[in-house]
This record gives C-alpha cells, structure tokens and sequence, in this order.
C-alpha cells in the first residue's frame, strides 16, 4: 500500500479531523488505491511545462478602496455555536489553570 | 399536457396570454412536489408553499396592473442547497451545516429574484458536491425518476431529479467536475456548465474555487439559453468573475451554426463506453451530418490523464476551502468541553461525512511538505497540457462532441463501496473543468431498459452562445428532450 496508517494519522492530525482506528484503517486502504491511480500522471513528462493553477489569464484584480456597510453584528452572529455579549464564544486557547507564560 | 409537464418558455406564455395565472403554475407544482417527494427525495428542504404563493400573488398583481415584470416571472427555480439563501437554511448536504442559516443571498439567487422567478426549494446534493450519485448526502439519497432504483447522477442529483420529475421547470446546479452534466445526463434533461468566470460564485459555498461554476437545468435548450441569461454577468464581489457582456441567447437559440465542425475525440470512445451509449451517442453524430455539419477526427491526446490531475486539484482546493468549517463561527461544534484543537478535530470529525473525510485527507496529503511537487505541482502541469489540448481541437472545429457519460445510470448501492470506481463516472466531464470552458449535456437516447442518454458538448471560452445554437439544431430536429418520465 502506498500509505501507511501512519501517514493516514498524521495527515488526519493535520487536517483537524478526529476518527476512529477503523476509519483510519478503511481510509488507508482506499486512499492507497486512489494514489495508485493517480501516479499515472508519472508515466507524463511534463519537463519545461508551466503549472496551471486557473484556467484564465486573469491576473491582480483591483478594485477602489471604497468604505461599504459590514454585515450587522446580529447577522454575523446569528449562526454562532455560542455567544458572549457581541462577540463568538469560543474555548480558550491556552489552559487557563496555569500562567500564560508571554 | 399539464402544467408540470411544461417549460419554463411555455409557461412564460401561457401566463402573458393570460391561460395561466403564476398562482396557479406554483399550485401546480407545489402538489407535484408534494406527491412525489416521497418517491424521488430531490429536495432538501422542499420549497415553502406559503412564502412560494405570496410570491406567485405578487407576481400576478404586478402582471394586472401592467407593471414590467422579469424574464422569468412566475416560474419556480429549484435552488442546490450548496448556494446561500438569505434566511432560507442551507446546508450543502452536511451535518456539519445542519443548522446553518445565511444572512445573504448568493449573486446567482439574487438575479433570480430580479428577474421574479421563484425560489423553489433548496435540493439535495453529495455533501459539500463531493460525489456523482447523491449518495453522499448526509440526509437521503435522491431517486432517478426513470427508475427509482437508480441514482439521478450527482452531484446536483436533487436538482436534476427536480427537473426531469416534473417538482420544477428548471434548476440551478453547480459543476466542478461535471456535477451538472453528469446528472442532466442521467435524467434526460439539458445541463450547462458555463465558462470559469461566466456566472458569480459569489454566495456559492467553495469546494474547488478554480474549478467550480453555477449553471442551469431545464427540459431543453431555449430553456437553458433563458436561464442562463438570467444568471450570467459579471459581479464585482467574485474577483474571478469576467466582464465581458452576456450575449441575448435566447433571441439566437434558433439560428443554425453554418459549416459546422464538429470535433469527436478518439479518446472519449474508449475503453470503458456502454456500446448503448456509444451507439446513441454516433447516432446523434450522423444527425449532425444530416444538417450540414462535418466530422473532424481530432485528439485530446492529455485526456486519459485528466482524471488523475482532477483528483489532485480538486481535493487540494477542498481541503483549504473546507479548512473554514472549525466549530468556531457557525456549523456544528461539538458537545465535548474541550480545548481548542480537540474542539476543531471532533467538531470536524463529527460534521463532515466519510467522501469529505477522504479528500479532505487527499488534499492535505497532496499539499504536505514533501509531496506538493509531486501531487500537486504534477498535477497543474497536466491541467496546462489539458487545456492545450482543447485549444489545439478548437483551431480544427466549433465544438468538441462525445458521450457525456461511460454508461446510463446506475443501481443505488452499486459503486458505495467504491470511491475510486465512482469517480471513473467523471472520465468525459473533469477536462472541461480543468480547462475552464463551458459544456453542456443534452438528451439524444435511451438505453434498452429506459434509462437517458447524454450527449456532450465542449466549447472555446465564452462560446455559449454558440454551443446553445449548436444543442438546438439537433434538439429542432428530434424529440428526446419531450419524453417525460412516469414517477
């Protein structure tokens, strides 16, 4: 297999996504057949190819820096999990039993 | 011929010559709606039968006074429930939306209330439009109305069922890699992705943001010239929106390309085509021919590994687009008291479906440290050689024609257990994506057992226009596209 289940781990702890050992076991199997599909691209030389990251050849685009009306508080918060006053609730970044030490 | 059974085109005039008030159109399909749900689940949330009549009652109002009234007054539009709703919840198929309410409409939905059609219902879809059956919903799978042991095709399933099933004349779908044109396919009606840039993703919840474009569903080709109209335009809040003006298709739906060339790739016959597909898919050839029009061999040389870059790129898009969804904002949080990070990864363990999971997983694994150029730099290389490709066809031909899918639709069940076999579903439609041109599947047959055919065809850039004029010319001369399902 072309992933073991520890780059499955690894790349699940990167992408913030808890899942069981199962899971874990079914998706290195399937993502290991999709890899396997995938390196067809290999059997391609692509040697002094230019990437393409989108298919129109638009560059910057600028607009004028013009002040226009925000969503309303009530609006943006209207979908939050959790709420203090005007602002998102969320759990603290640091343990807050112990000293934050900057 | 009911009303349900109606296009959008002949709805709009029946209701000028004063045979149908749009309060009696939404009856209509409100009951349709309602009757078949049960049969098809196309929708997600079904449309809302009093806030649906208030409108039609404005509409009519508006009609008897004699005020000006929009290119698609008084016709429903079924909406995916991937494009915000202000006030409507939306929830792109996930748990992990389930409770999510937008406070603004996307461009596409506000154009469509400029123009007084009705909003109709927001359909179901493969999570965040990840999947080619619907199967990924995390709610239900939607029903082909052909046989409703099928699949619709996916990801805009619900949108297409809508259409094909009689709960709406027409609907709008996304397409990133081939999400409209694969389901239109399935369901026997027309769907058309626009050129990258062509409509708004403006209010458009992103899974690819280089490949991804809104377009419409409909029974035929003057209704997706009208509902294009509609929808096309430049909008200042999508940076990769293209102002360039958006032709009157429908006042030139009806006019014949002259000398047409028509493109047909070898590649897109291959290995892996349904001899019935294939058969109906030469057949509607020979029908060019018959108009006028000449077959050019031409070849798509990158094609075959167009597939493979697709599930690089995508992924790896969906995977930093999706990085958004933490628990934090709006969307599920979980439960557990916990600290930040545990927060994020059991809030997006929970909310997000086992396919989402999977490219999520993919994408950052292609973008880690250590395998970008590999994956995905690779990858961006092929999607260049992909486009040159069709520039290098489009020098010798007007429009590129092949089956829109490798086979009709398929068994519900038949491919869940089998992720890399269901995106082998997406082998005709991904390039268009990658090149960022425009595409459209249209009727042209049905298997022995009654299952649709789609034909496929590929433009230049902001060649629209031009491949409307292209679908109809076959559409004029055969009647696919008015055979109705029994649901």
């Amino acid at each position: 297999m072309s992933l073991s289940l520890d780059d499955v781990r690894k790349v699940a702890k990167l992408a913030r996504l808890e899942m069981s050992e199962p899971d874990l076991a079914r998706m290195q199997v399937q993502l290991s057949a999709i890899l396997d599909y995938i390196d067809q691209l290999n059997q391609l030389n692509t040697d002094g190819v230019e990437p393409l990251a989108h298919p129109l050849p638009v560059q910057n685009v600028f607009r004028p820096d013009e002040p226009t009306p925000s969503l309303p508080v009530d609006a943006a918060l209207q979908n939050a999990p959790s709420k203090v006053g005007d602002y998102f609730g969320v759990p603290a970044v640091f343990d807050t039993d112990e000293p934050v030490s900057h | 011929m009911s009303l349900i059974e109606k296009t959008a085109t002949e709805l709009l005039t029946l209701q000028a010559e004063g045979k149908a008030s749009a309060a009696e159109i939404a009856d209509a399909f409100l009951a349709a709606t309602a009757a078949r749900e049960p049969k098809l689940k196309s929708f997600m949330l079904a449309p809302d039968a009093d806030a649906v009549r208030e409108q039609a009652k404005t509409i009519d109002a508006k009609r008897a006074k004699g005020e000006p009234l929009g290119k698609l007054a008084g016709v429903p539009v079924a909406v995916k429930d991937v494009l915000c709703t202000k006030g409507i919840r939306t929830t792109c198929s996930s748990k992990i939306l389930d409770n999510f309410v937008p406070p603004y409409d996307a461009d596409v939905v506000e154009r469509l209330k400029t123009q007084d059609a009705i909003i109709f219902g927001k359909t179901n879809m493969d999570e965040f439009a990840m999947g080619s059956s619907t199967e990924n919903s995390a709610y239900h799978t939607t029903r082909n109305p052909w046989d409703t042991n099928c699949i619709p095709g996916g990801s805009s399933g619900g949108s297409a069922a809508s259409v094909a099933g009689g709960q709406a004349p027409l609907s709008l779908g996304t397409d990133t890699g081939g999400s409209i044109r694969q389901p239109a396919a399935l369901c026997g009606i027309v769907g058309m992705k626009p050129t990258y840039g062509r409509v708004s993703r403006y209010g458009l919840i992103a899974f690819a943001s280089s490949l991804d474009q809104v377009g419409p569903f409909s029974h035929d080709v003057t209704d997706c010239a009208l509902l294009m109209e509609a929808i096309a335009g430049y909008d200042k809040r999508d940076s990769t929106s293209v102002n360039e003006p958006v032709p009157a298709y429908t006042r030139t739906v009806n006019d014949p390309v002259k000398g047409l060339r028509i493109g047909v790739p070898k590649e897109f016959f291959g290995q892996g085509l349904d001899a019935e597909v294939e058969a109906s898919v030469r057949a509607a050839l020979k029908e060019y021919e018959k108009r006028g029009a000449t077959l050019v061999d031409v070849s798509l040389p990158h094609s075959p590994y167009a597939l493979a870059a697709y599930y690089i790129v995508a992924p790896a898009e969906a995977s930093s687009n999706l990085a958004r969804f933490d628990g934090m904002h709006y969307g599920h949080r979980t439960a557990t008291k916990c600290d930040l990070i545990a927060t994020y990864s059991k809030s997006r363990g929970d909310g997000f479906g086992p396919e989402v999971q999977r490219r999520i997983i993919l994408g950052t694994y292609v973008l880690s440290s250590g395998y970008k150029d590999a994956y995905y730099l690779k990858a961006l290389k092929v999607r260049r050689l992909v486009k040159k490709d069709f520039d290098d066809a489009f020098n010798s031909c007007d429009v590129v024609m092949g089956p829109t899918t490798p086979t009709a639709a398929f068994k519900a069940g038949e491919k869940s257990d089998d992720p890399l076999a269901l995106y082998l579903s997406d082998v005709y439609t991904v390039s268009c994506n990658l090149a960022g041109i425009p595409g459209l599947s249209i009727p042209c047959g049905f298997t022995k057992t009654g299952l649709p055919i789609g034909l496929q065809l590929l433009g230049g850039p902001f060649a629209e226009e031009k491949l409307l004029r292209i679908a109809r010319m076959y559409e004029a001369a055969t009647d696919w596209h008015t055979k109705r399902p029994v649901v």
